[in-house]
């Protein structure tokens, strides 16, 4: 078993947080994790992605092959376009409808809605609003890990768990308002 | 032993402290900045092993050099381009006799990512005749990080490990093995090894050039160096090196004629194991991460009917980095297709300065400065400010290298240029910016420099700045001479137009001007009030 996944966002939305909420909940899971990440010049406010494989066996590259991706993962909505050609036919899109808005040639919103829902599968999150409802509004990543779950070869168990070991030195109630947030992410369909 | 999870750089981190290491130096540069991180996180909580950030790379090695001396083991951490400044300190390194192993970790920067060139480390160690080992996982960047220090005594010259971004950055389990107790203090005995006066150096180099052929031996019975042969398959056989081995393994279930395969991590190249796998097949595929080393090296030492594929025609992509993707042509595999795809045209997202970068305000100053003037240039350094040579700002002409836009101003106002501008960082200005200043001050050039001070070394991370800011206007002027332009404003928008007067000022005074800008970088002054509640 393989299970790739590209991550993507704007440099400081806390896409490597998101990672290693993911990364975790696989090790805990039993799996090998293999996850390149973005340093350096990149976050400063640019596109950033990851690449995240997990799988029961040997992975040797840390790059995923483009077309063959099974999930991508975007905390912003323009940003999930960018890396489509890493999804594979049966893969799936996951993404935030959130824009950052930090280009002056930022495209209509209307004509990146229109894009998505052209895709062949694709789950929109309001990533915004059900952090709020969650009671943090930081938990926004959260809600996209919820939303992704139903497709991870994860469960729910694992990332709680993973939520747990990353959040609890913060308090109960940041572990708290992220596991609401994970349930409220898991009913988006 | 036990299981940690870590980035290719903690890897080599964990590496030196579990190998003896007793004394770390480095200078921060993306990718390599998390070795030291890492270290000097470790030294903090541990009170050992000693771990500092330098000037610049050059001292670093240096530093390091000292500690060998000692006797005791080092580790100089840098990227790819800090080796180049390193240079002169390595190469004469090498004839040295290494008593404590010296391992210097360089990690470069294939595709860009966030470097000005994309330079092969595996020239130098060529250049200077030691060895150079190449981990291919996170695993091996452990393993090699220890191998290396044993390796630098056992044949007396420093070794280089050479990293590149994607491992650097990338995170996997690796399996640690028992920690090595540090080196005594053991002083060189014989002085005569350690002073490079002429007598010395030719018999050193002597010693160095007999011991090529250990090194080559040890390179060819390394086990990392493996050649497997499929002595039924006379067609191809495939030689990989760094990442390339992981790009070709992805890819080997597709392939239907099983070639033979060398990889290669050890370097000088492993001779016999080349020849070996040459005389037995028609074609050679060389996947190497980087320049065509390997591929150049062996050209002229193989039959002449043997057909290479690789960089050399470009069937191997010459510039940025390897990827599962296009490694597959060489391999006679089919291109793979993105089947998913989106009508819509994207537009680019660079990097830029973060909102309310205390850069961004100095160079508004400038840019409406410059507005007013018939004609100016202004040259800019590596750092966060180099972002305001893209939109809306773009006011920088040159970036180059470390320290050269104090030089670069100098030599562009020396040819004519008329009010010429230098923006340098606080940290660039201790690493290379210095000695410019120094020539600008001897020549009396008219040339104005600004030294954007956000107090630390942004780019890469927030690592403080060598001194403390506060002592730059003391450097200067003690460069100076005295302090009557040397004159330090706030990089803050509420002085926007007091700075604006200032600068014009500057720039009218016919010789050397120093305008230090001074505001916290934002992004370090969060983290301090973070960690301070
Ligand atoms: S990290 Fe600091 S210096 Fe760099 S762009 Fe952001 S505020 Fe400016």
């Amino acid at each position: 078993m393989k299970y790739d996944i590209i991550l993507a966002g704007v440099g400081g939305q806390g896409v490597l947080s998101l990672a290693s909420v993911i990364a975790t909940a696989a090790a805990k899971a039993g799996f090998k994790v293999r996850q390149s990440e973005v340093h350096g010049m990149a976050q400063r406010g640019g596109a950033v992605m990851a690449h995240m494989r997990l799988a029961d066996g040997e992975i040797f590259s840390d790059l995923i092959g483009q077309g063959t991706a099974d999930m991508v993962i975007s905390m912003e909505p323009l940003e999930s376009l960018r890396y489509l050609p890493w999804l594979s036919p049966e893969g799936i899109l996951v993404t935030s409808i959130t824009p950052v808005k930090n280009i002056s040639n930022y495209p209509e919103e209307s004509q990146i809605m229109e894009a998505l829902s052209e895709l062949p599968s694709v789950r929109l999150v309001d990533d915004k609003a059900l952090a709020k409802e969650a009671g943090s509004s930081r938990a926004g990543n959260m809600v996209i890990v919820g939303a992704a779950s139903a497709n991870l070869p994860l469960g729910m168990k694992h990332l709680k768990a993973a939520v747990d070991s990353l959040f609890s030195r913060k308090g109960e109630a940041v572990v708290q308002a992220n596991y609401k947030a994970l349930d409220l992410g898991s009913h988006i369909s | 032993m036990s299981e940690f999870v870590v980035l290719g750089d903690e890897a080599v981190a964990l590496g030196a402290i579990h190998g003896g290491v007793s004394s770390c130096y480095g200078y921060p540069g993306t990718p390599s900045t998390e070795i030291m991180e890492y270290l000097l996180d470790y030294s903090k909580e541990k009170g050992g092993p000693f771990a500092s950030w330098s000037s610049n790379e050059k001292t670093a090695l240096e530093e390091a050099l000292g500690t060998s001396f000692a006797g005791k083991r080092a580790i100089v951490t840098m990227k790819h381009v800090g080796l180049n400044v390193a240079a002169d300190a390595f190469m004469n390194g090498a004839l040295l006799d290494i008593r404590g192993g010296l391992v210097i970790v360089v990690a470069d920067d294939p595709g860009m990512h966030s470097s000005q060139n994309e330079q092969d480390t595996r020239y130098y160690a060529d250049f200077a005749r030691v060895p150079l080992l190449e981990p291919v996982n996170q695993q091996q960047a452990y393993d090699m990080t220890r191998e290396a220090f044993d390796l630098s005594e056992k044949m007396g010259v420093p070794i280089l490990l050479r990293l590149v971004t994607r491992l650097s950055h990338s995170r996997a389990a690796i399996q640690s093995s028992p920690i090595r107790e540090e080196n005594a203090l053991n002083k060189a005995d014989n002085k005569q090894d350690w002073m490079l006066l002429p007598a010395n150096a030719r018999r050193r180099w002597d010693s160095l050039l007999g011991r090529q052929k250990d090194m080559i031996a040890y390179s060819e019975n390394s086990s990392v160096n493996a050649l497997v042969m499929n002595e039924a398959n006379r067609e191809r056989g495939v030689i990989t090196t760094g990442l390339g081995y992981n790009y070709y393994m992805e890819n080997r279930g597709e392939l239907t004629d099983n070639p033979s395969h060398l990889h290669i991590g050890v370097y000088p190249v492993p001779e016999e194991k080349i020849r070996k796998l040459a005389a037995h097949v028609k074609e050679l595929v060389i996947l190497e991460e980087g320049y065509p080393y390997v591929e150049r090296l062996i050209a002229g030492l193989l039959p002449r009917d043997l057909k290479i594929t690789g960089k050399m025609q470009n069937i191997v992509p010459l510039q940025g980095e390897l990827t599962p993707d296009n490694v597959r042509p060489a391999l006679g595999l089919p291109v793979r297709d993105s089947s998913v795809v989106s009508s819509m045209d994207l537009p680019g997202r660079p990097p830029q300065l973060c909102a309310g970068c205390p850069h961004d305000d100095t160079y508004r100053v400038i840019k409406e400065v410059q507005a007013e003037l018939e004609e100016s240039t202004v040259t800019s350094d590596i750092g966060c400010y180099a972002l305001g040579a893209l939109p809306p700002l773009s006011v920088p002409e040159t970036i180059i290298c470390m320290g050269a836009s104090i030089t670069a101003a100098k030599g562009s106002s020396e040819t004519g240029l008329k009010n010429v501008m230098a923006v340098i960082g606080d940290s660039t200005f201790l690493h290379s910016g210095m000695t410019g200043l120094v020539d600008c001050v001897s020549s009396g050039t008219d040339v104005t420099i600004i030294i954007v001070d956000n107090e630390t070394t942004a780019m890469t991370g927030g690592q403080t700045t060598i001194l403390p800011s506060s002592r730059l206007e003391q450097v200067v002027t003690g460069i100076m001479g005295d302090g009557e332009h040397v004159i330090t404003i706030p990089a803050h928008r509420k002085s926007h137009e007091e700075n604006k007067v200032i600068l014009r000022k500057e720039l009218a005074y016919k010789g050397v001007s120093v305008i230090i800008a001074v505001r916290e970088c934002i992004e370090t002054a969060r983290k301090a009030k973070k960690k301070g509640s």
